[in-house]
C-alpha cells in the first residue's frame, strides 16, 4: 500500500487492526465466536474512502437483538443510522464502502460471507422498508407485480399462487379491496397505502429481521400512528426482530424495547426505553429530549435545541465527538477533547459513552435538564 | 384509452393543417409580402425570355391570379381529390394525392416522392436498428462499468461520433471500404430490395453504419446518463433489498425505467429521418427524400419543395402521435 492510500485511510489508532495474524499462535484461538443472539453486531465499522478523506459513517458499533424485540436507533441526520442498517442488509456497493467487524444473524456471519449468500438472505431472512415509499416502489410496475416478484425470488411457486399470497399480504396490512388494488400502480395509492404495500412486500417472505428506516417520516401524522401500530401488530404475529431507525423519539417510545442513541457513527447511549426516557445519561440524549415538542405537558418557554450542527464524518472531533456541542465538556477537565469515551455500563443493560462521572451526570440531569423538559 | 387515441389523432390532423398553412404561406405569401408580383412568380415556370402573354397564361393556369385563400383551398383539395391545371389545350393532370405539380419537370410531385420514400425508409430503419442495439447496449455497459477502461473508451468513441460530421465519415468510409478495399462495391448507389435483397443490403451497409454511428453515439451517452441516474434511485435499492440477482435488478428495474424516455426520443428521431436524411443521402448519392429536397431547392422548384416539406412534416407529426400513444402504454403514470 502506498503512503497516499495510508493517509486516506486515516491515522487514528481506532483503525489499526490489532487482531492476531495468521501464523501467530493466538490467531487460531481468535477465530470469531458465533453469536448466541439472533442478531449481533461486533465492532461494526463502515468507512467510505473519498477524495476528501475517510468518511467514518459507522465507527465501532456493537449491539445484540433477539427475536420478538425491537431496537430503536435514534440520531440526527448523518449520524450513521441508515449506513448501519444498509450494512446489515449488505446493500452497500462493493468497493465504495469498507466494512469491518462482525454481523451475526442467526449464527451466520455476514461481513465475510459471499455477496451471493447475503443476497439469498436478503428479502427472506431480513427485509427492509424505506423512508419514502413513492420513490422506493418502482413506478412502472403494479404493486402486485412487485410483491409477487419479491415472493417468487425465495419461494418456488407459480405466479397464480404468488398472486394469491400478494393479495393476502395486502389484506393483512389493511389495504381495502386487495384483490382489485393488487393491480394498481404505486402512484394510484395514497402515501400511507404505499407504505402499507411496502410493508406487505417486505413481509411477504416472513423475514425474521425487519429493518424500518424512518418508515413514517414521509407520512401524515395520522397515518404515522397507523403504520406504527401495523408494524407492532405484525411483529407480534411473526415474532420477528425489528430495528426501527428514526430521528423521532416519539416513534421509538411507541415501538422500541431498547434504544441506541447514535452520534457521529458511534453509540452515545444504549438502554431500555424506560431508562433512556427517565434516566438519560448522555448530554446528547438530553439534547434530543429537550428538542422534542410535547403535548402532554405545558411548557413555559421554547424548545431547547442542541446548539451547533452534527460534525463532518471526515473530521470527527477528537476525543468525545460531541464535545464541541456539549455544555458540560469543561467539567471533564480536558478528557473530552483527548480521549474517545468508551461505552460503559451504568446499570444493567443501560450504558453510556461519556466522560462525566455518575455524580456529575445525575446532578446535571436533576438540576438543569429534567425541570425544563 | 380509445378516447385518448382519438383525441391525439384529432390533434395530429389539426397539427398537419397548421403545418400545411405555414408552409403554404412561406412559399406563396412571403414572396408577395416581399414585393414579388404574381407575374414574376409565374415567370419562373415559363422558360427563358417569355412574352407577357405567356406569363399571364401560366399565371391563370397555375391559379396564381386567384386570392391566396382560394389557392390554399385548391391545394388542400388537390391532396384529397387531385388537381387539373387547365389552360385550353395545354392540360396538366395531377392525380390525388396531389402535393403539387412540378412545371419544371412537367410531372406531379407525389410519384417522385413515392419512389424516393423506400430509399429513405431503407436507410433510416436499417440505421435505426443498428444504433438502438449498439447505442443502448454500450450505454448500459458503460454505466455499469463506470470509470473503467471500457467506459472511457466507449465515451471517447461516442464523443467522436457526436462530433464528426456525417459528410466527413461518409466520404471516409467510401474511400476506405469501397475504393481502397472493395468490400462494398455497390456503396454509393441504391439497388431496390425487390431487385436483389443481398445487393440492396450490401449497398446500404456503409450508409447505415455512417448514420448509425452518429445516432449510436448520442444514444450511448443518453443511455449511460439515464442509467447512472436510475441505478441511484430508491426503487433500485428496494429491488436489491428483495434479494434480486443483480442482472435482474439491472434489466428489469433499471433498464425499464431508463428506456422509457429514450423511446420518445427514438420515435422523434426516426420520424425526422424518414422525412429525409439529407446529408447521408447526398454523401452516398442515394435517391431518397433528402436528396429530392436538396435538388428541389437547387432548382428553385417551389411545388417540389412545398410537397417534400409537407411530407416531412407529416412524418414528424405521425412520429409524435405514435410516441404519445406508446408513452401512455409504457408509462402507467401518464394520464389520458
Amino acid at each position: 500500500m502506498d503512503t497516499k492510500a495510508e493517509e486516506d485511510w486515516g491515522s487514528g489508532d481506532s483503525f489499526v487492526d490489532v487482531r492476531p495474524r495468521p501464523g501467530e499462535a493466538e490467531y487460531y484461538d481468535s477465530a470469531p465466536k458465533p453469536s448466541s443472539s439472533f442478531l449481533e453486531l461486533r465492532d461494526l465499522r463502515v468507512h467510505f474512502p473519498t477524495d476528501d478523506g475517510l468518511v467514518r459513517s459507522a465507527d465501532g458499533l456493537s449491539f445484540t437483538l433477539e427475536r420478538g424485540r425491537t431496537l430503536g436507533i435514534v440520531g440526527e441526520s448523518g449520524s450513521g443510522k441508515s449506513v448501519t442498517s444498509l450494512a446489515i442488509m449488505g446493500l452497500h456497493k462493493q468497493g465504495t464502502a469498507k466494512i469491518t467487524g462482525e454481523i451475526w444473524l442467526d449464527g451466520e456471519e455476514l461481513v465475510a460471507a459471499s455477496a451471493e449468500r447475503v443476497r439469498e438472505l436478503r428479502g427472506k431472512k431480513m427485509a427492509m422498508i424505506f423512508q419514502d415509499p413513492l420513490s422506493a416502489l418502482h413506478p412502472y410496475y403494479t404493486i402486485g407485480t412487485q410483491i409477487i416478484e419479491a415472493y417468487r425470488i425465495h419461494n418456488k411457486v407459480s405466479k397464480a399462487v404468488a398472486r394469491k399470497h400478494a393479495i393476502e399480504m395486502l389484506d393483512r396490512v389493511g389495504i381495502p379491496q386487495p384483490s382489485s388494488r393488487v393491480d394498481d400502480y404505486p402512484h394510484q395509492f395514497s402515501g400511507g397505502m404505499r407504505q402499507r404495500a411496502m410493508i406487505a412486500m417486505a413481509l411477504s417472505c416472513d423475514p425474521e429481521l425487519l429493518i424500518a428506516d424512518e418508515p413514517t417520516t414521509a407520512l401524515d401524522v395520522t397515518v404515522q400512528a397507523q403504520i406504527l401500530d401495523l408494524i407492532r401488530d405484525l411483529q407480534q404475529e411473526f415474532n420477528s426482530a425489528v430495528i426501527i431507525i428514526t430521528h423521532d423519539l416519539g416513534v421509538v417510545a411507541e415501538l422500541a424495547d431498547n434504544i441506541m442513541v447514535m452520534y457521529a457513527g458511534r453509540t452515545a447511549e444504549y438502554g431500555p426505553v424506560d431508562d433512556i426516557f427517565n434516566r438519560p445519561q448522555h448530554p446528547y440524549t438530553w439534547g434530543l429530549l429537550g428538542s422534542m415538542p410535547r403535548l402532554d405537558k405545558e411548557r413555559a418557554d421554547r424548545l431547547l435545541p442542541i446548539m451547533g450542527t452534527p460534525p463532518s464524518l471526515i473530521n470527527v472531533p477528537s476525543g468525545c465527538p460531541f464535545h464541541p456541542r456539549c455544555n458540560y465538556a469543561k467539567l471533564t477537565g480536558g478528557l473530552s477533547t483527548d480521549e474517545v469515551p468508551k461505552l460503559r455500563s451504568v446499570d444493567g443493560d443501560h450504558s453510556v459513552a461519556c466522560h462525566l462521572t455518575a455524580e456529575q451526570r445525575l446532578h446535571a440531569w436533576e438540576t438543569d435538564i429534567k425541570p425544563n423538559l | 384509452m380509445i378516447t385518448f387515441i382519438i383525441r391525439r389523432l384529432f390533434a395530429a390532423v389539426l397539427m398537419l393543417l397548421v403545418v400545411s398553412m405555414v408552409t403554404f404561406a412561406v412559399f406563396f405569401l412571403v414572396p408577395r409580402l416581399a414585393g414579388q408580383t404574381t407575374d414574376q412568380l409565374a415567370a419562373q415556370y415559363v422558360g427563358k425570355n417569355p412574352s407577357p402573354t405567356q406569363i399571364h397564361a401560366m399565371e391563370v393556369k397555375l391559379g396564381l391570379d386567384a386570392p391566396l385563400y382560394v389557392q390554399y383551398g385548391r391545394f388542400l383539395k388537390g391532396i384529397v381529390a387531385g388537381q387539373t391545371f387547365n389552360d385550353g389545350p395545354d392540360v396538366s393532370v395531377c392525380p390525388a394525392p396531389c402535393f403539387g405539380y412540378s412545371f419544371k419537370n412537367q410531372e406531379p410531385v407525389w410519384p417522385q416522392m413515392l419512389s424516393a420514400l423506400p430509399v429513405t425508409g431503407s436507410l433510416a430503419i436499417g440505421a435505426a436498428i443498428i444504433w438502438v442495439v449498439f447505442g443502448v447496449g454500450i450505454g448500459v455497459l458503460s454505466a455499469l462499468r463506470r470509470g473503467t477502461v471500457f467506459d472511457r473508451a466507449a465515451m471517447t468513441v461516442a464523443l467522436a461520433g457526436v462530433s464528426l460530421p456525417v459528410f466527413f465519415t461518409a466520404l471516409l468510409s467510401l474511400a476506405i471500404f469501397r475504393d481502397t478495399i472493395p468490400l462494398f462495391p455497390d456503396a454509393g448507389t441504391f439497388i431496390p430490395f425487390s431487385q436483389d435483397p443481398l445487393r440492396w443490403a450490401g449497398a446500404l451497409v456503409l450508409p447505415w453504419v455512417t448514420l448509425a454511428f452518429l445516432y449510436a453515439a448520442l444514444y450511448a451517452r443518453l443511455t449511460r446518463a439515464g442509467m447512472l441516474d436510475t441505478m441511484n434511485e430508491d426503487f433500485i435499492r428496494t429491488a436489491r433489498a428483495k434479494g434480486l440477482v443483480e442482472r435482474r435488478v439491472v434489466v428489469k428495474h433499471g433498464l425499464r425505467a431508463t428506456l422509457t424516455p429514450i423511446v420518445t426520443i427514438f420515435g422523434l428521431d426516426l420520424g425526422l429521418l424518414i422525412g429525409g436524411a439529407v446529408l447521408t443521402e447526398t454523401a452516398f448519392s442515394l435517391p431518397g427524400l433528402g436528396r429530392f429536397a436538396v435538388n428541389a431547392i437547387n432548382n428553385k422548384d417551389l411545388p417540389e419543395i412545398l410537397g417534400v416539406t409537407m411530407l416531412a412534416g407529416f412524418f414528424v407529426v405521425m412520429a409524435n402521435l405514435i410516441v404519445d400513444i406508446l408513452y401512455a402504454v409504457i408509462d402507467p403514470r401518464v394520464r389520458y
